[in-house]
């Protein structure tokens, strides 16, 4: 079986993001592979390791983002593939979508595709759908368990987490399947692993080797500020016995109009 | 003079921090209180191949050098765990590694990199010889294939979690004009040992499993070895510099965990309106132990990365060990004295590793003998003993 991991390179989630003269910016802290992705990746590996095949791991991104391609090698992933092109710098999530179907088709004979479900720095989360929209595949989003792969018979069955609860879903492979936490909980890369990921060649595709024509961004960010700060007031609440405390507590939520 | 660090070093401590993650400050208070071996953990560290760091590659391990082994063991004790339940792991087989034969190296080598065999004790210390290993009196005499060996050791760690031994043992008699030349080491196995070695827990102030081992009537087949009789001191000399490494890094690690604390509870305990990190007499000593525990930071990766380029790093080591263990000592105090009262409360971790970074001012090696060997060795003064 042949699989996809598409992965992004963000800021470390203790970063401090800020605005500084119109910019995003996270100061000194590391980029690392987008948390979620690491989902991704465990769910491939889960699959290899039953069906066979390999696992190949994709980014867009600029030479930083091999990083996070190591970091899935390190996992257990087999090859690594970095699209990168100065085109992409201002890429939002429709032109990174054809760039990375463009690269799932230029792998070629690809059973399935999986993202995590959103990039902690956009957090934007429709990659995984655009993607699957440009490949004309069926789209399996917020995928919380694979009840069934079965590569022969090209069929696959999930469950979803929606609002409600669980939805289950089937579909036909080749499909796009972002994952979500209850997938289960990602390996730690070994060290061996990590070894052999600071050692590998990864590849670089440009626009023009994967083929595509991209569009135009049409997502703009006009303006970016910090948000406002909020003053806080904290006021100990306390009574002779609990209720009292608790009556306390419930006359000044309605005083200050909380609820 | 480069002090950056390779992505893969990044990418190591990265992945320490994140597995430590999952052993969080309650699971060591509650090995603590029952006294327990971190089992979980160790087989953590041990499937992803962490314990099997100094193994070179044909045999099975991973091949890095001191320094990259030195940050995973940093790490552990910065978060506020406890490398010392399974670092020996690491080290105790570059004995074998150096010195034993290619033969011995393929029978044991694969096995203890993949944590189907623990090596991790290693008897050398005797009631009647601490820190003068010359004077064991534990004897193994040649009889045919093999060695009769009978004595008895103190304070040999975690026997009770070790599939083989490494044991220092005299073959022939003392002589003061050769006191290393009649000492041999041996690889025990201790399944094979069976009733012939008694290891008898110590009760000690930390949770650290070590023992009274009596070893009597152990037959050892003469495969096992290593090297030439005779040169076991010496070899086991050579090993030293390595565990003087590793353990000044975790002590790197300990007052580094002591400095985030202290700084954090500083920052927020307010008290007569303020927080008392505010205070010249609870921020200078913060500031202090920070400063002290980088110098020492410096020399421990100068010995590291000397060690790793082929250098002889016998000053080196010894000062890291020496200046690590006095710095992590210095901030475990530093820290308990910005806590106060609450410093001795268990769910705060200072006092468990207070007491654990005590250790390393007497362990593996006395600070006072470091320094009576760079006065005599390093800066030519008289011999103190």
């Amino acid at each position: 079986m042949k699989i996809v991991v598409c992965v992004k390179q963000v800021p470390d989630t203790a970063a401090k993001v800020v605005v500084e003269n119109g910019q995003v910016t996270w100061g000194d802290a590391p980029l690392v592979i987008n948390p979620w992705d690491e989902y991704a990746v465990e769910t491939a590996l889960l699959q290899e390791e039953e069906h066979g095949g390999e696992v190949t791991v994709i980014s867009v991104g600029g030479e930083d983002a091999k990083e996070a391609l190591k970091h899935a090698l390190a996992m257990g992933c087999g090859n690594a593939i970095l699209v990168s092109d100065p085109s992409l710098k201002n890429a939002d999530s429709l032109v990174t979508s054809q760039v990375l179907a463009a690269a799932i088709q230029k792998i070629g004979d690809v059973d399935v595709v999986f993202f995590g479900k959103q990039a902690i720095d956009g957090d934007v989360g429709v990659t995984a759908a655009q993607t699957a929209r440009v490949l004309g595949w069926p789209s399996l989003t917020l995928v919380s368990e694979i009840t069934e792969l079965d590569p022969g018979s090209k069929t696959i069955s999930v469950e979803r987490s929606v609002e409600e609860g669980r939805q289950v879903v089937s579909g036909q492979l080749p499909a796009v399947v972002s994952v979500v936490k209850d997938i289960g909980e990602p390996r730690y890369p070994s060290f061996m692993g990590i070894r052999k990921a600071s050692r590998a060649e990864i590849p670089m595709w440009s626009i023009a080797e994967v083929g595509v024509e991209v569009s135009e961004p049409v997502v703009e960010w006009p303006d970016l500020f910090n948000p406002p700060k909020q003053e806080v007031v904290t006021e100990i609440v306390s009574g002779g016995s609990p209720q009292e405390t608790a009556e306390t507590l419930a006359e000044k939520i309605i005083e200050e109009k909380v609820l | 003079m480069n002090f950056d660090f390779s992505p893969e070093q990044e990418q190591i401590r990265r992945t320490i921090q994140e597995i430590c993650r999952d052993f969080p400050n309650e699971y060591w208070q509650e090995l603590d209180a029952c006294r327990s071996y971190p089992e979980q953990f160790v087989d953590t560290l041990t499937q992803g191949g962490w314990l099997a760091a100094l193994i070179p590659e044909e045999y099975g391990g991973i091949g890095v050098g001191v320094l990259e082994a030195s940050i995973i063991l940093e790490e552990i004790n910065h978060s506020g765990g406890n490398s010392a339940a399974c670092h020996a792991q690491m080290y105790i087989m570059g004995t074998l590694l150096r010195h034993g034969s290619e033969d011995q190296k393929r029978r044991y080598l694969p096995a203890i990199a993949s944590g189907d065999a623990r090596l991790q004790a290693f008897a050398v210390t005797e009631p009647n010889a601490g820190s003068d290993s010359t004077r064991i009196e534990t004897r193994a005499v040649r009889q045919g294939d093999e060695y009769i060996v009978n004595g008895q050791k103190i304070f040999i760690s975690r026997v009770q979690h070790s599939d083989l031994m490494l044991l220092l043992a005299r073959t022939s008699p003392y002589d003061e004009n050769n006191r290393a030349g009649n000492l041999s080491v041996f690889l025990v196995d201790l399944e094979d040992a069976g009733d012939s070695v008694q290891a008898v827990p110590l009760e000690t102030m930390v949770n650290h499993e070590t023992n009274v081992v009596h070893i009597e009537d152990l037959h050892v087949p003469i495969e096992n070895l290593i090297g030439e009789e005779g040169q076991g001191f010496r070899y086991i000399l050579s090993g030293m510099n390595v565990e003087r490494i590793l353990i000044a890094a975790e002590c790197i690690g300990d007052a580094h965990f002591f400095i985030e604390k202290a700084t954090e509870y500083a920052r927020e305990r307010a008290v007569f309106g303020d927080p008392i990190g505010k205070n010249q007499g609870v921020q200078f000593p913060i500031a202090a132990a920070f400063a002290q525990t980088e110098a020492a930071d410096l020399i421990r990766y100068k010995a590291a990365a000397r060690f790793d380029a082929g250098h002889k790093v016998g000053p080196e080591a010894n000062m890291a060990k020496y200046l690590a263990s006095e710095a992590s000592w210095n901030a475990a105090n530093m820290c308990m004295d910005t806590y106060g009262g609450y410093g001795m409360a268990v769910e705060y971790d200072i006092e468990r590793k207070f007491r654990e970074s005590r250790l390393y001012k007497v362990a593996p090696v006395t600070n006072n003998l470091i320094l009576s060997y760079l006065g005599h060795n390093v800066l030519g003064l008289p011999k103190s003993y």
